[in-house]
Order: structure tokens, then C-alpha cells, then sequence
């Protein structure tokens, strides 16, 4: 078959890219050969708009076993225990067929991380979509909580922390980010580079079908109106397949029986041959006759290009053929010696004994496209808005207002639709500052949290890449941990629109500063351009996933009031900063405006005092002040508790809905025993930590004097309505 | 005393109830599901999770199995059976437990907490628990919507084969504290010699008070009794 210019187009590769292939394979390549190089080529395996901004990052540290580059990051967490995470984005495929989309998504994210030998403990998620008014997405929200549901809790990792979000930016191009985080023996951790000549290269999992073709060079690009037609390329989930792979995997890590390991994620075969054999500076020879198939005569190119899930790539060790052959067996899943290792350095396709594609590794890998794109700053923009000049609305009427929209809705639609309980460790659930998981049988636990800002990031990248870093540390920090590290998903629009880069080049900025400052490095990540359809980009979603450490579960704090009397201290100071608020958006129509400004010295310095607080056991609850500000946190401290609160309104004010709504950053509420405020207090002093009392713990009511009395039951049903509604 | 659990490929909460049942120190084995004998067990366990994928009905594989003709066998000797949601599926797919889990009423996966009553403690596996006590229980289940028949549910009701039953945190039993839909607010029944019993909530996520409450402690120490 001649390659012809339309070919090219098809497999989403540019004319420039063409004539690279063939001066690197130094002729033209067969049909096989360019689907392997499209697959490879893609922005969504190649990172080849992303790679040298991403090599900015702050990557390493005390805490940092492994850092971006294999299946997923390695944090030390004491004694032998490391936590392995990951977070993915598998936004495209979920837009197509929400619920097989959202499946896939999480199944690939676990095989990322039992990769390396962990056992996953816990599933997060971040997912957007459109503007609930808009015609898809009630179905696409079912569809992807019902998948993200359907595939952790038949495998049975519980679903433990996430955020769902509604913004028409996502209209036509929705976001499905999944993280999984796992635990591992820090002295038995699985990497993927490949070592020794001859050694038997293993198939093991799931047979290989049509679903997926191409799924990731559909990933790399924008929708049209023609998107509805890719649903072929969507995977199939099966969880069931996974949990037994799962097993198989973890059972057959127990012996020194594999010399890597890796899964077969995009691009299937492909990537995961290549990417082994790349590390390890070898070649790889496949017998494609082998390779287990769902259906009958499927082509090398089907088989190389197949995205079917629940598959692993091994390179064992000599004479553990037989032993881990067993173990598969077991579980009754494929275990085919597909090919070995060479010293050739190609990629080496037979199939009825004939070599039909032959293509040096580093023309697909290290070779790869890298593009240095062109981008343009954004500037602050300005403050134009007199507060003054704004329609008036009482306080409470806004309140119930934002408490009931839906992105500041009670998520337990969402949640109750996961096992959150399976494994029984999960210490504290969903609807906190962060979820806590205790590590089986110890007694320290780990925090995890996902966030993201996306209104923060499109007015300002720069400082949108710095808030969102500072508040999943502020997160973590609020339920008694201390911030390890970071994973990031990266969703962008089109990178070839100078202004899209420009938003992904500062967000990214904006990342490293706080992680540097933090002390809380990136050790995984992806990134996924080309989010929109026809020419219209989502707002720049960078979405953290951080995992911080818990010396002892019992200290754990949530924000949950639990005493009459006791007293709710607000740390940090507030400017009253209404630009890019909730309260703006919701009440006001407004979106315009910079985005609060972070300090970083200011976010470590309260950051640390309240973990020396809650430490001190001087706490008995706290809560970050984020989206819809001071008077949205302290509704949600009371919401889900037997407790309301008197608020206290201070002297000198302003104006109320500045100081009530304002989304200052680095502030915390902390509910404090009136025999414990003296001490509280002077720590917080001599840490120069502004602080000023705003509210009482009592029975019943959430009231402020002069402005509302609301009985506690009907600001929960208030909060909780929405989604039963929609 | 002597437990067995039932581990299918795709059971998960197996680790869980194991950890429950040791930690209360009964000894434990694990039997995989393609062995053909069962060790002495005085209780055996089939645990949550999914089987065999149950992408056909919940357990609908699982009770063709062979582990499950020994586990029959056994049940029928008197030995002591507990099946826990996806145990329960499968208890009554085997026939030793009549009726059947439907989907949920509102077709979602439900993973909460919820509270169920005591109705009847006179048994082996409740005698801990006090009569109408209320319980905090956890369950996660696609298909846990119990039904019978007329004249079984009259049989459950009058023979007091049903140990607990949904409810709110008072204690009334009402329409609106039913998650799913059941019969009566069932949570879970015996068969009619007591030595058999199959719930939807999850009593081993329930023995330990930093992950939510003790409440399930007692259902594996009355085993002890």
C-alpha cells in the first residue's frame, strides 16, 4: 500500500513530521510502521509541545523516591512504606462514551500504579463538565459517576476524594481526571526499563480487540463536528479482568521473577515495547502470530495499535517462565511469551515468519517531534469594578443563594454512587478538607486531595498555577497532614494557539514557584492539550492531586464542629478580594477581574503554625477558607455537624459581602476550646499569624446578629437539594 | 472457633472480614474458589464483592461453583453460613436462602451509611445485640433490593427470621429510611433453622471506632457466645 498525503492527515501526522519519519527510517515506511509512529507521535505520547517546560518542575526531594518518568511517582513515607500515585486525564474518551470513558480511566490509572508493585489504596477524581442548563450534560455527569463508580468498586479500591465541577468553558469538551494512589515495600518497587539481551518478553491479561485504535491520536486532537464517530475508538472496561490482573501482578511480585514491567495504557503494544526497551537501551523483537487475540484475523497493525485494557508487558527473568505462568494460570488469565530483548536497538515486528516492520527505537522515542511553541503572556488584568455601583443583595439571600447552586452543592449524589469503606482503612471519607487513609495494619495514614482553579488560572496563569498548588497543601494541611508531594494533570486547549500556550506555559510557572517554595515537588503527571471543539478551547484546568503524611490516624482533624462554646478563630488576614470570587460569578454575573493574589511566605508560615496546632492537639477543628470565602467555610463547618454558630461581626467593617465572600488566600478557621485559646493565641502571635475571633460554636442555628438566623437543618437541606433536583 | 472465607477472583471484601474475624480471634482460613474440600470450619463466611465480574446476575456464577456445593453441603449439616452483600446474592442464588436482590429502586450503586434495627436476637449470630437496638452499618451494593414471595415474607415475618432491618436513626422503621428498596426494610434474613444468614450491610467495615463505629463487633463475638 503506497502512503499516501491523505494517510499522513488520518494518522494526525504533519507534512514536516512525514518527511522526519523518512529520513529517520531512511525510506518511507510501510502502513504498520506509520500507525506505530502516529501512536508514538502524538502529542499524548510524545508530551512534544510540553517536554522542555515540563523539565522546569520541581521534581525532587528528601521525600522522592522515584519522580516523573515511569508509570507513576515514588514518595518515602518512614520505615520501609512508600506511597505510589498518579493522576491521568481521560478527558476525550468520556466526552465520546461517558460511562466506558470514565471506566477506562480509572483501570488504566490503577494499572499505573500496581505497576509498581503497590496495592492500590485509593481512587480520586476530578471531573467537569458543561453548564448544567446545556442538553448533554445530565448524561455525560450519570454516565461518568456511574463509570468511575462501576470500575473502583468491582475492583474494590474505594473511591475516596474528588471534585465535580460545572462551567461552560467544558460544554463541549468535559474533564475526567483520575488518580490512584498505592502502597508499596519502598525495597520491592517495579520499573519499566528493560535489561538483558534474549530475555522473554511476556503478554499477560486481557486479550487484544478492536477497541481503542488510535484512541490516543484522538486524544491529540480538537473535537468537530464529526467526534460523535470516534466512539470505536473508545476502550471497553473490565474491571473484573483487572482485579485479576491485579492480583496475578502483586502475587508474581512477591519473587524476583520480573525485570520490568509495564503496562499497556495509550497506544497499547506500542508504547509499552517501546518505552521498555528505550530505557533500557535495548532492542525488542515481537512474534505478532502470538500476541492472544479477542477476534479472528486481526491485522499486526490492529494488534499494535489496539488500546484494549487489562494487558501488562513483562521482561522476566530466565527460567521464571514456568513459575509465573502458574500464577496467571491461577487466575486464569493469558500469559504468551510474545518476544525478547535484542541488542539491535529496533523495534522489530514478525508475523508468519516474516519481519514486517522494522523502526529504531529512538526514532520513536528520544527522536520524537519536541516543539519549542510559540506563546504570549497574559497580563493581570485590571480591577474595574466599584462594589458600590453593584445591585444590593442581604447577605443571607446571597448565602443560600451559592449555597445551593451547583458547583458549591452537597456532592453526595456523587459520592454515595462509590464504595468509599472497602479496604476498611479509610479514616475519613469524602466532604472533607481531604480524605485520610490509614496504611493496613500501622498506625500512620496518608491524606489525599485533588483541586483545581480553573477561573483562578484563565485570568491569571501565573498566579491561577500558583493559588491551586497552595491550596491542595492548605488542604492537606487541614486535616493533619503534612504535604509530601504533588501529581498534576495538565488540561489545556490547542498548545498551537500561542495564547493556550501562554496559559500552559505560566500555569506552569506558577507551579513550580509554589512547589519550590513548598517544599512539595511534582512526581507524576500528564498532560492533555487539544481539550475543545471547533476552535473554541476549554479555560486552562491544571488539576493537583497531593499526598501528605499523618504520623498517627487518631490525629486527624476534619472540620467538623464539635463542641457549644467553643470558639472559631479565623487566621490569616482578609482583603475582601472579590475578582474571580464564587460570589461574583453567582450573584453578580461577573467574571472578570485578576484573581486573588498568593503569598507564598504567607502560605507556609499559616501552613505550618496550624500543623503545629493540630499537633499540639490545641485544635478541634479546622477548615481552609477557599472557593465562596470566610462565610461559605463556616457554613460547611456547620453543615454536616449537630452544631451551628453565632457569628460576630466585627467593628469596623467595610463592607460585608468583601469581608464575607472575599476569597483572600491562605486562611484557615480553627475551632478552639475556650481553655486553649491563650495558648493558641500566643503561638499564633509569635508567629507574626494575623487572627481574629469570629464566631461561637452553638446548638441549632447558623446566625449573625442584625443579618440571619437559620436553623442548621435548613441550611443543609438547603446545600443538599440540587442534585436530587437536576 | 473455626472460620472459613470464600475467595472468588473477584471477591474484595475477603481481606476486610478476614481481618474482622482474626481480630476477634477466630482462626481463619482462606479457601480459594476452585478447591473441592472446605477445612473444619464452625462458621463459614462468602464475602462482598463480585465474584465472578457479575456481569450476568450478582452470584448467578458463584453458586455454580465448586467451593459453593461444599459450602451447601456444609449448610445443610447446620454448619453456620454468613453471606454479606455480594455473599448474600449468592446464598440466594444457591437456594439456601429464598428470595432474591433486585437492583436498588433508584438503579445506582448506593455506598453509605445507614442504620438498621434488631428484630430478632435470639439466634447464634445476634445474641450480643440487644432487641430494637439501632445500628450504624455500612453497605455498597448495586443489588440489594430484597423480594419474595407473599407467602415467604409472611413466612419471614411470622417465624421471625429477620434479623435486622433498615431504619432511621431513632429506630422507626419507615418507607423513607430504605435505601433500596426492600421488602419491608429488610437488611437480612435467616433460612428457617437460624444457621444460615445473608445481610446487605457490611458488619466488618464496623468494628472499629476511628473508621466509623463498633457496631458490627457484636455480630462476630455472639458467634463466639
Amino acid at each position: 500500500m503506497k502512503i499516501t498525503n491523505a494517510i499522513v492527515e488520518k494518522h494526525g501526522l504533519k507534512p514536516d513530521e512525514y518527511s522526519k519519519i523518512k529520513e529517520l527510517l531512511k525510506r518511507e515506511p510501510n502502513l504498520l510502521e506509520l500507525g506505530i509512529f502516529s501512536a508514538m507521535w502524538n502529542e499524548h505520547c510524545s508530551y512534544k509541545s510540553s517536554r522542555i517546560h515540563l523539565k522546569n518542575l520541581p521534581t525532587k526531594g528528601k521525600q522522592v523516591i522515584q519522580g516523573p518518568g515511569e508509570n507513576a511517582g515514588v514518595i518515602d513515607i518512614g520505615d520501609d512504606d512508600a506511597i505510589i500515585f498518579k493522576i491521568e486525564s481521560h478527558n476525550h474518551p468520556s466526552y465520546i462514551e461517558p460511562y466506558q470513558g470514565a471506566a477506562t480511566g480509572v483501570g488504566g490509572i490503577l494499572r499505573d500504579v500496581f505497576t509498581m508493585g503497590a496495592r492500590p489504596i485509593a481512587l480520586l477524581n476530578s471531573i467537569h463538565f458543561g453548564s448544567t442548563d446545556h442538553p448533554k450534560t445530565k448524561n455525560l455527569l450519570n454516565g461518568v459517576v456511574s463509570g468511575i463508580g462501576g470500575y473502583g468498586n468491582c475492583i474494590g479500591i474505594p473511591t475516596v476524594a474528588g471534585e465535580t465541577k460545572f462551567d461552560s468553558t467544558y460544554n463541549e469538551n468535559i474533564l475526567v481526571n483520575a488518580m490512584a494512589v498505592g502502597h508499596a515495600n519502598k525495597n520491592k518497587i517495579f520499573y519499566s526499563k528493560a535489561k538483558g539481551l534474549n530475555k522473554s518478553v511476556v503478554y499477560v491479561g486481557s486479550k487484544t480487540g478492536r477497541d481503542g485504535i488510535h484512541g490516543a491520536s484522538m486524544a491529540s486532537a480538537e473535537f468537530d463536528k464529526n467526534s460523535e464517530d470516534k466512539k470505536p475508538t473508545v476502550q471497553v472496561g473490565d474491571p473484573f479482568t483487572e482485579k485479576l490482573l491485579m492480583e496475578a501482578c502483586l502475587e508474581l511480585m512477591k519473587d524476583k521473577s520480573i525485570i520490568s514491567i509495564q503496562d499497556m495504557g495509550a497506544a497499547g503494544l506500542t508504547s509499552s515495547s517501546v518505552e521498555m526497551a528505550s530505557k533500557g537501551d535495548l532492542g525488542i523483537e515481537l512474534y505478532l502470530d502470538k500476541v492472544p487475540c479477542r477476534e479472528d484475523s486481526m491485522t499486526p497493525y490492529e494488534m499494535m495499535l489496539s488500546e484494549s485494557q487489562e494487558r501488562m508487558l513483562i521482561i522476566l527473568e530466565d527460567e521464571k517462565e514456568k513459575d509465573a505462568k502458574k500464577i496467571f494460570e491461577k487466575w486464569d488469565l493469558d500469559f504468551v511469551v510474545i518476544g525478547k530483548t535484542t541488542n539491535t536497538n529496533n523495534l522489530t515486528l514478525k508475523f508468519k515468519d516474516k519481519t514486517i516492520g522494522e523502526i529504531p527505537i529512538d526514532a520513536l522515542a528520544s527522536k520524537a517531534p519536541l516543539y519549542e511553541r510559540k506563546w504570549t503572556k497574559t497580563k493581570l488584568p485590571e480591577k474595574k469594578i466599584n462594589i458600590k455601583d453593584l445591585k444590593k443583595i442581604k447577605l443571607e439571600e446571597a448565602l443560600l443563594k451559592i449555597l445551593s447552586s451547583p458547583n458549591q452543592s452537597n456532592k453526595s449524589w456523587v459520592t454515595e454512587q462509590f464504595d468509599q469503606m472497602v479496604m476498611t482503612d479509610t479514616v475519613q471519607r469524602s466532604g472533607a478538607d481531604a480524605a485520610v487513609i490509614r496504611i493496613h495494619k500501622k498506625e500512620k495514614a496518608i491524606a489525599v486531595t485533588v483541586d483545581s482553579s480553573a477561573n483562578y488560572c484563565k485570568a491569571h496563569p501565573l498566579t491561577g498555577g500558583r493559588q491551586i498548588v497552595c491550596e491542595s497543601w492548605r488542604n492537606l494541611i487541614s486535616v493533619g497532614a503534612k504535604p509530601l508531594a504533588i501529581t498534576n494533570c495538565l488540561n489545556f486547549g490547542n498548545p498551537e494557539n500561542p495564547k493556550i500556550m501562554g496559559e500552559f506555559v505560566e500555569c506552569l510557572i506558577g507551579l513550580k514557584e509554589a512547589c519550590e517554595f513548598l517544599d512539595y515537588p511534582v512526581v507524576s503527571g500528564n498532560v492533555s492539550f487539544y481539550n475543545g471543539t471547533n476552535k473554541k478551547n476549554i479555560d486552562p484546568t491544571p488539576v493537583i492531586g497531593g499526598v501528605g503524611l499523618i504520623n498517627d490516624a487518631k490525629n486527624k482533624i476534619n472540620h467538623l464542629l464539635k463542641k457549644e462554646g467553643n470558639i472559631i478563630l479565623q487566621i490569616g488576614k482578609t482583603f475582601g478580594h472579590l475578582y474571580q470570587s464564587v460570589f461574583f460569578k453567582e450573584i453578580h454575573s461577573i467574571t472578570e477581574g485578576p484573581p486573588p493574589e498568593v503569598n507564598l511566605s504567607n502560605e507556609k508560615n499559616n501552613g505550618e503554625t496550624v500543623l503545629k496546632l493540630i499537633n499540639k492537639k490545641l485544635i478541634a477543628s479546622v477548615h481552609d477558607i477557599s472557593s465562596g470565602g470566610l462565610i461559605l467555610a463556616l457554613a460547611e463547618m456547620s453543615l454536616s455537624s449537630e452544631y451551628g454558630l453565632k457569628i460576630e461581626k466585627p467593628q469596623k467593617l467595610s463592607n460585608l459581602m468583601e469581608f464575607y465572600f472575599g476569597e483572600d488566600q491562605s486562611r484557615y478557621l480553627l475551632e478552639i476550646e475556650p481553655e486553649n485559646l491563650q495558648k493558641v493565641t500566643k503561638i499564633l502571635n509569635e508567629n507574626n499569624i494575623f487572627n481574629e475571633l469570629i464566631a461561637i460554636v452553638q446548638k441549632n442555628y447558623f446566625e449573625m446578629l442584625g443579618e440571619f438566623k437559620i436553623n442548621t437543618n435548613d441550611l443543609y437541606k438547603t446545600n443538599n437539594k440540587w442534585y436530587y433536583n437536576y | 472457633m473455626n472460620s472459613s472465607v470464600i475467595v472468588f477472583p473477584g471477591s474484595n471484601c475477603d481481606r476486610d472480614i478476614a481481618f474482622a474475624l482474626e481480630k476477634l480471634q477466630f482462626k481463619n482460613t482462606m479457601v480459594w474458589h476452585k478447591d473441592t474440600t472446605l477445612p473444619k470450619s464452625d462458621l463459614i463466611v462468602v464475602p462482598g464483592g463480585f465474584s465472578y465480574g457479575d456481569y450476568l446476575r450478582s452470584g448467578a456464577i458463584a453458586a455454580k461453583s465448586n467451593i459453593l456445593n461444599e459450602v451447601i453441603k456444609a449448610a445443610n449439616d447446620g454448619c453456620l453460613v454468613l453471606g454479606v452483600c455480594n455473599g448474600f446474592q449468592i446464598l440466594t442464588e444457591t437456594g439456601l436462602l429464598k428470595g432474591a436482590l433486585l437492583k436498588n429502586k433508584k438503579l445506582k450503586f448506593l455506598g453509605k451509611d445507614i442504620y438498621v434495627k434488631t428484630i430478632n436476637t435470639d439466634n447464634k449470630f445476634c445474641n450480643k445485640y440487644k432487641k430494637d437496638q439501632v445500628l450504624k452499618f455500612n453497605i455498597a451494593h448495586n443489588e440489594g433490593n430484597y423480594f419474595t414471595s407473599t407467602d415467604h415474607l409472611k413466612e419471614l415475618e411470622d417465624k421471625n427470621l429477620i434479623p435486622f432491618k433498615y431504619c432511621d436513626e431513632k429506630g422507626n422503621i419507615k418507607e423513607e429510611n430504605n435505601p433500596n428498596g426492600s421488602l419491608n426494610n429488610i437488611a437480612g434474613i435467616f433460612n428457617e433453622k437460624k444457621n444460615i444468614l445473608g445481610m446487605m450491610p457490611h458488619p466488618e467495615r464496623m468494628v472499629d471506632q476511628m473508621i466509623s463505629s463498633n457496631d458490627g463487633v457484636n455480630l462476630f463475638s455472639s458467634l463466639l457466645n
